[in-house]
Parts: C-alpha cells; sequence; structure tokens
C-alpha cells in the first residue's frame, strides 16, 4: 500500500503534519549573530542621530560630533540627539535582558520585566513627584522618586512572598507581583483622581514612556548599572538555563538555587527599575525581544542575553526614532511605537513551524 | 561492605502537612548495585529520593553520603558524583545537544568553555541512550520516550559514579522500558551504583539487587527481590490482592488479581525483611 501510494517525492501522502524532523533551528554561531545584531544596532544609532526634524547628512552629523559646523547643529546633534539615542538603546538593552532573565526563572512565557510591579512602583513615585510639583523644582525629583518606588515595590513583593513560603516558590512571588502592581495601580489613579489636568497629563506621558528627557547624566548612570548587572546574568547563563527547566534539576546539576534566584531578580529589578526612572514605562520591549530571539535562535542564555541586549538595544532605538518623527511636530509615546510595530514582526516569528 | 548512603532515623513532614511524609526510615544503600524503591502512591518514595539528594533537609535523623553528613556536599561536588533523571521537567527551546551538554555544567567554571574532555563526555552519553541522530533537533519535538533517553543522557554526560532516577520508565513503551532497564543493568556492571524509584514490580525484581518498599513514610520491607516480593507483602502493601509466579531467570513476578480473588492482609501480620547491616 505504501508503494501504491507513495508519491513522486517519496512524502507519504496520509501524513497529516510535516516530520518533526524537518523542524531545525537556525544553528548560527554565536560570533555571527552578534555581529549580525550589532550591525543593526550601528544602522539604527546612525538613523537615530540623522533623522528628526532637522535631516542631517551623514557628513554633517560627523562634523558636528567632533564640534565642527554650524553650532545648533552642534548643540542638537551632542546635547539632544546622541544622549538620546544612547539612553535609548541602553533601556531597550536593560529591558530586553531583564526579561529574558524573569522568563528564565519564573518559566512563564508571559513573564517580563514589569511582572513583580516594578513599573506600578515607578509609577507610584513618579507620579507622587509631578502631582506634589517636587518634579518641575527639582530635575532629578522625577526619575529619583520613580527609582524609590520601583524599589520599595520590589521590597514589598519579595517580603509578601518570603512570608508565604519559606523558601521563594516562584508561583507566589509571581502572584504577589501582580496583587502589589494591582494595588499600586488604584493608588496612582486615586492621586489623579484629585489632581489637576496638567499634572495628569505628564504623568500619563510618563507612564506611556518616553526619551524626551535624556541627558548625558542620565546615560552615564544608566551605563554604570547596566554594565556590572550584564556582567552578573551573563555569568548566570548557565544557572539560568537550568533554572528555565525546573528548580529541583539546577539543584541536581550543581547549582545553588535559592542564592541564584536571589541575585538574578534582584540584578533584573535594578536594570529596570534604573531604566524606568529615566524613561518611564516602556511596554513590549522585555517580553517580545527576548521571545523573538529564543524563537530564532533557541533558550541558550549564553547566547539569549547577550542577543536580546543588542536587539533591544536596537529595537528601542529605531521605535524611538519612528516615535518622534512619525507624527511631525508631535511626538509619539514610544509605548505606542514599540507595540505597533512589534506585534505584526512577532506574530509573524510566531508562525514560523520552527515555532513549534 | 561500606555503604554509600546511611539513614538513621529520618523523619520528613512536608510545610503544612499533617503526617509525616517519611517516618522514621533507616537504611543503608549499597554501592555497585541497583536499589529499586517502590511503594504505592503517596507512599514518600520520590520524598525519599529528594532526602538523598539533599534537595530536602530531614527533619529528624541524619543523612551521610560516602560517610559525609549530606548537609556538607556542596551542590557542584555533588552534582560531579550523582548523576539525576528526575520527573516533570519544563520544555524552553533547547537542542538535544544543549540539554546533554548541561550535564558538563558541574564541570565547568561560569566563563569555562567547554573543552574537548566535555565534547567527548557528550557525545559518548547520546551515543550510549541512542540520541546522537536527534543532536540538533528541539528537545520539545522529540517522544516521551525520546526525550526520556535524553535526560539519562544528562545525566551520563556528568560522569558521576551514582545515578537516581524517579520513575525513568513511566508512560513509556515496553521497547523504550526495556532498553531503559537494560542500559541501566549495564551501567552497574560497569560499576555504577543505581537508584530508581518505580512503579514497575516486575521490572524491578528482574533487574535490581535490592528493593526497598515504603508504605505511608515507612520503610516496611528491605532486601533481595524473592524476599522483599511476596504475595502477602505486596498484597498487604498495596491493599491489592496478587499472586506471584516465577520468571524463567527465577525472579518473583506480581500477577495482580480481581478485587473478589483472595484477601488483602494487614501489613503488621507480615513478618519483616530488613537487610544485615
Amino acid at each position: 500500500m505504501t508503494t501504491l501510494l507513495a508519491t513522486p517525492n517519496g512524502a507519504d501522502p496520509l501524513a497529516v503534519s510535516p516530520s518533526p524532523s524537518r523542524r531545525v533551528r537556525l544553528a548560527w554561531p554565536l560570533a555571527l549573530r552578534l555581529i549580525m545584531l550589532a550591525t543593526l544596532l550601528a544602522v539604527a544609532l546612525l538613523a537615530a542621530v540623522r533623522l528628526g526634524a532637522v535631516s542631517l547628512t551623514t557628513r554633517a552629523l560627523l562634523d558636528a560630533t567632533v564640534g565642527r559646523g554650524d553650532p545648533t547643529t552642534v548643540t542638537i546633534v551632542r546635547e539632544l540627539r546622541l544622549p538620546r539615542a544612547l539612553q535609548a538603546a541602553l533601556v531597550g538593552a536593560a529591558l530586553a535582558v531583564s526579561g529574558a532573565t524573569f522568563q528564565a526563572l519564573l518559566r512563564n512565557p508571559l513573564a517580563e520585566p514589569y511582572i513583580l510591579g516594578v513599573s506600578s512602583g515607578a509609577a507610584a513615585g513618579a507620579v507622587l513627584a509631578v502631582v506634589t510639583g517636587w518634579a518641575v523644582r527639582f530635575f532629578w525629583a522625577l526619575p529619583i522618586a520613580a527609582f524609590t518606588g520601583a524599589f520599595m515595590s520590589m521590597l514589598l513583593v519579595f517580603r509578601i512572598a518570603f512570608r508565604v513560603g519559606r523558601a521563594l516558590d516562584t508561583k507566589v512571588l509571581l502572584l504577589s507581583g501582580v496583587v502589589v502592581s494591582s494595588f499600586l495601580v488604584a493608588v496612582i489613579w486615586l492621586i489623579l483622581t484629585f489632581a489637576d489636568t496638567e499634572s495628569v497629563r505628564s504623568a500619563i506621558f510618563w507612564m506611556m514612556g518616553s526619551h524626551a528627557g535624556a541627558s548625558w547624566r542620565s546615560v552615564a548612570i544608566l551605563g554604570s548599572c547596566l554594565v556590572p548587572s550584564l556582567l552578573i546574568l551573563f555569568a548566570l547563563a548557565r544557572p539560568l538555563n537550568l533554572l528555565a527547566i525546573g528548580e529541583p534539576t539546577a539543584a541536581y546539576l550543581g547549582t545553588s538555587v535559592e542564592r541564584t534566584k536571589i541575585v538574578a531578580f534582584a540584578t533584573a529589578t535594578l536594570l529596570t527599575a534604573a531604566s524606568v526612572s529615566v524613561s518611564g514605562t516602556i511596554g513590549f520591549v522585555g517580553l517580545v525581544v527576548p521571545h523573538a530571539i529564543r524563537l530564532l535562535w533557541g533558550s541558550d542564555n549564553r547566547g539569549l542575553l547577550p542577543c536580546s541586549a543588542i536587539a533591544g538595544a536596537a529595537f528601542l532605538v529605531g521605535a524611538d526614532t519612528l516615535a518622534r518623527s512619525l507624527a511631525g511636530a508631535n511626538e509619539l509615546p514610544i509605548g505606542i511605537v514599540t507595540a505597533l510595530v512589534g506585534v505584526p514582526c512577532f506574530v509573524w516569528l510566531l508562525r514560523r513551524p520552527a515555532a513549534a | 561492605m561500606n555503604a554509600l548512603w546511611t539513614l538513621e532515623g529520618v523523619r520528613y513532614r512536608h510545610h503544612g502537612a499533617r503526617r509525616a511524609a517519611i517516618d522514621g526510615v533507616s537504611l543503608a544503600i549499597a554501592p555497585g548495585r541497583i536499589t529499586a524503591l517502590l511503594g504505592p502512591n503517596g507512599a514518600g518514595k520520590s520524598t525519599l529520593l529528594q532526602l538523598l539528594l539533599g534537595t530536602l533537609a530531614p527533619a529528624a535523623g541524619t543523612i551521610t553520603f560516602r560517610g559525609r553528613s549530606l548537609a556538607s556536599w556542596p551542590r557542584k561536588e555533588m552534582a560531579r558524583t550523582i548523576g539525576v533523571v528526575p520527573q516533570g521537567e519544563a520544555e524552553p527551546l533547547f537542542s538535544v545537544r544543549e540539554i546533554v551538554a548541561m550535564g558538563r555544567y558541574p564541570h565547568l567554571g561560569a566563563w569555562q568553555r567547554e573543552g574537548p574532555d566535555d565534547l567527548a563526555a557528550v557525545t559518548r552519553a547520546m551515543e550510549r541512550c541512542a540520541v546522537t541522530e536527534f543532536a540538533d533537533r528541539w528537545l520539545s519535538t522529540l517522544s516521551g520516550g525520546e526525550r526520556q533517553r535524553v535526560r539519562l543522557a544528562r545525566a551520563l554526560a556528568q560522569e558521576p559514579s551514582v545515578l537516581v532516577l524517579d520513575e525513568p520508565t513511566t508512560s513509556l513503551d515496553v521497547r523504550h522500558e526495556m532498553t531503559t532497564f537494560e542500559l541501566l543493568h549495564e551501567l552497574c556492571a560497569d560499576g555504577a551504583t543505581i537508584v530508581l524509584a518505580t512503579h514497575n514490580l516486575n521490572l524491578a525484581a528482574r533487574y535490581a539487587d535490592d528493593l526497598l518498599l515504603l508504605q505511608h513514610g515507612r520503610l516496611v520491607a528491605h532486601g533481595a527481590p524473592e524476599l522483599v516480593v511476596t504475595e502477602e507483602r505486596i498484597s498487604a502493601a498495596y491493599e491489592w490482592p496478587v499472586s506471584i509466579v516465577s520468571h524463567s531467570g527465577g525472579a518473583p513476578q506480581v500477577v495482580p488479581c480481581d478485587s473478589g480473588e483472595g484477601g488483602v492482609p494487614p501489613l503488621s501480620s507480615v513478618p519483616p525483611v530488613r537487610m544485615a547491616r
């Protein structure tokens, strides 16, 4: 019967699904992946600095960078566009790596940097700073309030999780993150209900995320958080691989599970809190960039973490460039752009057979 | 005989549970043999394995491994000695080779790359478990039996002298189940110590040197298969009437009866079997 039904190319016509053996992964060497993504990031950065209300040629851009040529152009490039592009890159890298880490630690595909209430805590702090007027009076009041809020909410979530279970139970942690987050969101809206229109407007703009406030100082602060955090998480890549499979497996393969979890959670939260305090809560990057990298090249965190960092940076730089150039003189909240651009790309990736 | 593991009066109660999951268990596990842990669902097999592996700490009693208190073994050192095939793992997108290579993690520093020895150990482990042909496939595209063999390969890549397996053949078909038991038998002949929890009484009786029978967290029998697998004891422990026949190789084999046939004696009426220590 097999011979009778065999098609010329030997495929079995009765087979209802493609043979699983054909679902192979893209076995690119890590160096090649990193070079490709770095090129993408370089292109995105170049575009970000060249494009905007005033478009620049590469020549004028290079002159302005070293301080030659039209003083206005020099100011635009050096004080506005360069720090802004770099901040977008750092925030994108931080959120993507933080998201990848949370997904491994929580073994939950819906995990993202804000899942443990960090964003709501930061937003509550920021809203408080806006409504009380501190944000207008002191330049650093908003980021400091946001960072404090983020860290306080994280401490609260971990405290609840530790009290319920004796060890750090991932499921309890996830739930306490969700409830603390809901509580803080209610607090935010309660404050906004009694706030004046201008405060509400600026608070909402901040909650949607923006890189408009970028400066060399914010870049320096973010960079000094990012570098050590990335090194810590890259060093934990193997334990994170094991934790993504299961906590008992990780212990049997030599990981100190509780210690690794605490260090990784704290580092990923620090990355998120630092990002949120300079740019507001930018959604989607931390959820989708690591998933996209995983669908392409697998879950091995030794490749996933560095690839996510560079891809997240490139993605957010691109999204920020679109956010400030799509609507003419107006600037779109970057969260809208990340979702509008990111969702279709991600749906396409999900539908590829290799995702099975 | 020098015991590998020695347990004295070990007790463990799960958080919030009223009854102890392991209640006053004392035993010694011998090196170079296959020890099978038997008992009905909820008897405490998995808990006892976790106590042996140090992922649970006993509430009372002592556990030593190679003469040293289990708690004093660093996890990484233990992972170079004991390979584990656990039950129920998540399956993120990892290739089969990546999963097997995880067996080398305990041998490597955080920034250290796999060396030629590590790659050779991974290749050998994949060959021994017949998963080489799947090396570049995602684990999640394999069948249940193939995935289980990959996990066994990961444990072998650790190059351990002891293997611990938690119900390694549950949900496997006859061929995969028999290949697994034959492989364990070969590994034991090469000098490995094997401890497994299983519901397959008949294969345990055929392949294991020692059987441990647990009921309600207590050790009710410990000894050679022909001593442990008797009609009264198995009926009593599993609360179901059984009769025993003999395998051509001599091992006792359990045949479950209909519920009406034969009685279920209370376990207290069955004389205990204890290993001489």
